[in-house]
């Protein structure tokens, strides 16, 4: 098999044992039912971090958009209690804005030369600065429309719902690996991770390419950010605080290369439903503690490093005997 | 058949100014359509300069350059590659983590319904590989191939691009003689096809192998240009080295050929893929020079001696006592030191001041927690600088800002004020201005005067003839002569390198 | 000796204006801000208030500066501070005393920046990389000491140290410029603090120069875990309990922040602790000023944002190239460059 499809390999076996582990404890796990939940759970999440895996290929990093989720939502609220404007409008007016912000970052980062950790950082503390401005309460969202979107589902054989915001994260899902590998952004990104200088004498376009993967972030994080208000129907500024974390830690289980250029969109899906498995199990187990989710993903980042970090060596070295 | 004299590509009076050097001086070159021109020269004469210029990755400060007759100015190397000239380097300048294809169509992948069409793109490059007689998996990623096969598909996209003019710039660095024939099939139905084809290397069967003219630079100055089949094995190692074959006598050196005790001794010291294993004795007060060209193990002999790379083979002994250099810093212990050939990486700690550099190894040796107080390091800075004749505005001025010369002889007092026994200087006249040179010189005699053993590796062959009482010759990673007293001569040295296989000399 | 001091009085004097002319600013709207007082032994007063919760930052700061400066850096320490403020909470409810439970949680802190220093050093590991896992796994591993619960404790000894006040200053303040001041002269009275500088400007160069750098940049983390585990002992002994959750959450960002804002480079090599502790200081100010002058607190991260966009532009390689530009047009010597031919 092709080695850069090991890490992928990997996450996808660990999910089916942990899955089938998770079976055998409690036969109840098999069912539409928690796959759908799994599925509406994570979609905020989900969707976030199809942006991390681009900003991730590309060898950045975006730790803003946990506070751009938490935006986005106290944004809609104020906007739809505040005003009579429709949720649509809202929602692109909120798209408009967390894509601008992300483009005015990658913008910096590119023109400023400056490290998208530490540029990021400043855009993490900007958005949550811009939400708690907007409101420091958490504001519900009773808007009709709400509850219409919320009531659209799929239902799966056996009583499984397959709600709009888990479809949606599928969807979005779907629309990244087709970015990612039948587009020539796609392919730019990758190139940019295997390495810019390089990247740039074969004519890839550095600037635009690193402008647009941050707008794509932006963009992903104020869609994840009104899926996380229909999930919850509020928007508080202190919510989602952390979630950058959770989704670098789904990219990097789903198999992709923290230091960039090597990974699967798929694999990030992967990586969510991974965590949401540990999650799901330590409810059903009900002794377990929620702590425990932490640690594994911890163990499996770890794991995860030490894997890739094995398989560049081993790559260096055939290459080298090659 | 193409004219013979039709030149593709032609550079008149070429120059390039770098802050404190002179890069290339008024280069001359010239590439006929389909031919091989080989571009040969010591690291530091220029070569990659001229290319970066030819390609638009330097501005060129003076000169013209013609592509088919016309005035070419490029900005970039993408744009001389929309010119027509493509580039392949030794490095290999493809992205490994895409595919072979993605590699080949990158920027330009055939789209159907505005998606790329992967089929379409792995179906054109199979047809493009073919032409280079590789068939290979174009949907694995490039890094899954050898540093050959990348090499090939680096070719096939330049060509594919550009196609007037291929340069490869240590294309054949890497790789093995199975491959480098390989690599030589390609080139040469290449330039059947017309192509010129500038080629850098400094294996030199492989230039009387492949080649058809010779240009040969030294010290950013044209040296000349030759019809490879004109010019001798011998003749062109001079033309390289920079002295023009006059059987010189053995000047003073001889008399003063060090006598003493052997102080170093090293038995079959080596390390596999590195260097074979060697014999070496060093005397007190004595100099080692060691020639060989680019690539014959040099810096690796000095990388082992001192332990930044840890020898796999052999024994290290002084005065009957064995030595441990498994480490630079076990080698400082044993007063060692080692001044590597490219300063900027190995060698000055930039944003540093002259006194903390010149102070860092002694530091180093005496451990984090004996401080040198700064009364002392300013004594110590303020003392080589007048020895060494450092010109810095003051001792507190950061090492990068001097220039290269100044920058040599912060990094000679670093050694120097560790007192050491065993001096290693890798290249210590390298892109220095020719009054620091003489500075340099004069204090390698002096150092060996005062009973220091040191050893020197040099590419500039009179200078290695000044100050050595004896001078190791190396070729393919090993040790091959050893010349000593009166055989120690430019010309003997070239002469030993020379008598390689040479199944191709003149 | 003047010669240093006036260095260092050039080195850290945009620190110290930018926190006067902040302190200023708060003045004026915050009248009283500079009135101290003294009570019962301990002074009281705005002042002493920033210095009092500023501690963890600079504490943090502290070994931050020196992780920076190898070219590094630690995300891990706000976790940390979670895992030994509940390892202390642990300890001293099981009764190992006071001594024993200081001891050990030094060591947890001490353990953990190992931990990182072998990634890092050792497997070769990025360092943002190889500190994100203890940044996830760490709050996990502090939860399950805790039990998720809130761990409270009634120790005296352990409460004096978050609240308990030594020659009329608050204990944190105490802990911190002791700290701070130790550390300094450790590194520049000895010869560390070069050799770490010379590690972080060119880690190839030190090692040919028998510079230690595995062992160097080891102890870089260590001492950062060390840091973590007196902050994280100073914010649980200030509410009397550890919290697994809120513990240190997000103090590695401003700890990089007060690094950042004292002047050091991201990139490594030259650096002052100094001026990372006023760093912090003026982060502490921004917000205590920000609470006191009457600004709703919502505005407290956008003028953080400003602040780390201000710093990033002025530090950027372009406008230094800008600066570098404009002071060589004015007539200066032109500089030579490291560039030359190759």
């Amino acid at each position: 098999m092709n080695p850069r499809y090991f890490p992928l390999a990997a996450t996808i076996a660990i999910f089916i044992v942990a899955y089938a582990v998770c079976i055998g404890q409690y036969p109840n796990m098999l069912s539409t039912r928690v796959i759908g939940n799994l599925l509406t759970d994570n979609a905020f999440l989900g969707i976030a971090a199809v942006g991390m895996t681009f900003v991730i290929l590309s060898g950045g990093i975006d730790l803003s958009i946990g506070a751009v989720i938490a935006f986005t939502g106290v944004f809609l609220a104020v906007l739809l209690e505040k005003t009579s404007i429709h949720p649509l409008v809202a929602f692109a007016l909120a798209l408009a804005i967390t894509t601008a912000f992300g483009a005015l970052m990658g913008a910096i980062i590119h023109h400023l030369e400056m490290p998208p950790f530490i540029v990021t950082l400043a855009g993490m503390f900007l958005a949550r600065g811009m939400a708690f401005v907007l409101s420091i309460d958490s504001i519900p969202i009773k808007h009709p429309f709400y509850a219409t979107l919320k009531g659209i589902y799929y239902k799966l054989p056996g009583g499984g719902r397959i709600t709009f915001i888990g479809g949606l994260m599928l969807v979005v899902f779907a629309a990244g690996i087709l970015i990612a590998h039948r587009t020539r952004f796609g392919a730019n990104v990758y190139a940019l991770g295997g390495g810019a200088p390089t990247a740039r004498l074969m004519g890839v376009p550095i600037g635009r390419t690193t402008i647009l993967i941050y707008a794509l972030s932006g963009f992903l994080a104020g869609l994840s950010g009104i899926v996380f208000s229909l999930y919850t129907s509020a928007g508080y500024s202190l919510a989602t605080v952390g979630v950058e974390l959770d989704a670098i830690a789904a990219v990097v289980i789903g198999g992709t290369l923290l230091t960039g250029g090597s990974g699967f969109v798929a694999g990030t899906l992967v990586g969510i439903l991974i965590q949401g498995l540990i999650q799901t199990y330590i409810t059903f187990d009900g002794s377990l503690s929620s702590w425990w989710t932490k640690i594994l993903i911890g163990l499996l980042l770890f794991a995860f490093i030490l894997l890739q970090k094995g398989l560049i060596h081993l790559t260096d070295r055939r290459r080298r005997h090659a | 058949m193409q004219p013979v004299n039709s030149y593709v590509l032609s550079a008149t009076g070429i120059d390039k100014i770098f802050p404190g050097a002179r890069a290339l001086n008024g280069v001359d070159f010239s590439l006929r359509r389909g031919e091989v021109h080989a571009l040969l020269g010591e690291n530091g004469a220029g070569k990659s300069t001229l290319v970066k210029c030819l390609t638009g990755a330097y501005r060129r400060d003076g000169g013209r350059i013609l592509l088919d007759g016309a005035d070419i100015d490029p900005q970039s190397t993408l744009e001389a590659q929309n010119l027509g000239i493509g580039t392949v380097y030794q490095e290999v300048n493809l992205l490994p983590n895409l595919t072979v294809a993605e590699n080949l169509f990158l920027g330009r992948q055939p789209k159907r319904f505005g998606l790329i069409d992967t089929r379409e793109m792995n179906r054109r490059a199979r047809a493009l590989l073919a032409e280079y007689e590789l068939d290979i998996d174009v949907t694995a990623e490039l890094a899954a191939y050898s540093v050959a096969v990348q090499q090939v598909v680096a070719i096939a996209r330049a060509v594919d691009l550009s196609g007037k003019v291929l340069i490869l710039d240590e294309p054949t660095a890497s790789l093995d003689a199975h491959e480098v024939a390989m690599l030589f099939r390609i080139v040469r139905r290449l330039r059947e096809r017309g192509l010129g084809i500038v080629f850098i290397t400094h294996f030199l069967e492989q230039v009387y192998d492949l080649s058809d003219r010779i240009t040969v630079l030294r010290n950013g100055q044209l040296v000349g240009t030759r019809e490879t089949a004109d010019l001798p094995r011998r003749d062109l190692i001079a033309m390289m080295l920079g002295r023009e074959l006059v059987e010189e006598v053995a000047t003073e050196h001889a008399a003063k050929a060090a006598d003493g005790e052997v102080r170093f001794r090293f038995r079959g010291f080596g390390r596999k893929g590195h260097i074979e294993p060697f014999d070496l004795d060093v005397r007190a007060g004595e100099v080692v020079g060691i020639a060989g060209l680019l690539g014959s193990g040099r810096t690796e002999t000095a990388e082992i001696l001192f332990g930044a790379e840890r020898a796999d083979s052999g024994t290290a002994e002084t005065s009957g006592r064995a030595l441990d250099l498994s480490s630079p810093r076990a080698a400082i212990r044993e007063k060692f030191g080692f001044c590597p050939e490219d300063r900027k990486v190995d060698g000055i700690v930039g944003d540093l001041s002259v006194r903390e550099n010149i102070a860092l190894a002694l530091q180093a040796r005496r451990g984090w927690a004996r401080p040198i107080s700064r009364a002392e390091q300013d004594r110590l800075a303020d003392q080589y600088i007048k020895a060494l004749d450092i010109r810095t505005s003051d001792r507190e001025k950061p090492i990068k800002l001097l220039s290269g010369g100044n920058q040599q002889k912060a990094i000679l007092a670093r050694w120097l004020a560790t007192n050491p026994d065993f001096l290693i200087l890798d290249e210590p006249t390298r892109g220095i201005d020719v009054g620091a040179h003489a500075e340099i010189i004069r204090l390698i005699e002096s150092l060996c005067e005062k009973g220091m053993s040191l050893i020197v590796i040099s590419s500039e062959l009179e200078e290695l003839v000044a100050y050595s009482h004896r001078v190791i010759v190396l070729r393919d990673r090993a040790h091959v002569a050893e010349l000593v007293g009166e055989e120690v001569t430019t010309a003997g040295i070239v002469e030993a390198i020379a008598a390689s296989a040479g199944r191709a000399d003149a | 000796m003047t010669s240093t001091l006036k260095a260092y009085a050039v080195r850290l004097f945009p620190q110290v204006a930018a926190l006067v002319v902040i302190l200023l600013m708060v003045s004026f709207a915050f009248p009283d801000f500079f009135r101290l007082e003294m009570q019962n032994g301990r002074l009281y007063g705005s002042l002493i208030d920033i210095l009092n919760r500023g501690a963890p930052v600079a504490l943090l700061a502290i070994g931050m500066t020196v992780v920076i400066a190898t070219k590094g850096i630690d995300l891990s320490v706000g976790a940390v501070m979670a895992i030994c403020g509940a390892v202390a909470a642990a300890c001293i409810t099981s009764g190992y005393g006071l001594v024993g439970t200081l001891l050990v949680t030094l060591g947890t802190g001490i353990l953990c920046g190992l931990w990182n220093g072998v990634l890092v050093a050792v497997l070769d590991i990025q360092p943002i990389i190889a500190t994100l896992v203890l940044m996830v796994a760490g709050r996990g591993i502090a939860q399950l000491i805790t039990e998720g619960a809130i761990l409270t404790f009634n120790d005296p000894g352990l409460i004096f140290i978050g609240s308990g006040s030594l020659l009329g200053l608050p204990m944190p303040v105490v802990i911190w410029l002791v700290f701070g001041l130790v550390v300094s002269l450790v590194v520049r009275r000895t010869a560390l603090g070069m050799l770490i500088e010379a590690l972080g400007v060119n880690r190839r160069a030190s090692m040919l120069s028998g510079v230690s750098t595995g062992v160097l940049l080891i102890a870089a983390y260590v001492l950062c875990g060390l840091c973590a585990a007196i902050a994280g002992i100073i914010a649980a002994a200030d509410i009397r309990g550890a919290d697994a959750n809120n513990a240190g959450l997000w103090l590695e960002l401003d700890a990089i922040l007060a690094v950042v804002v004292g002047g050091n480079s991201l990139l490594g090599g030259r650096f002052s602790i100094a001026a990372s502790l006023l760093g912090a200081l003026i982060i502490q100010s921004v917000n205590t000023g920000i609470l006191l002058s009457g600004f709703p607190p919502e505005f407290n991260l956008i003028i953080k944002a400003a602040i780390i966009v201000l710093i990033l532009v002025i530090q950027s390689p372009r406008a230094q190239s800008a600066f570098v530009f404009l002071s060589r047009s004015q007539g200066a010597a032109p500089a030579k460059t490291e560039e030359e031919a190759k």
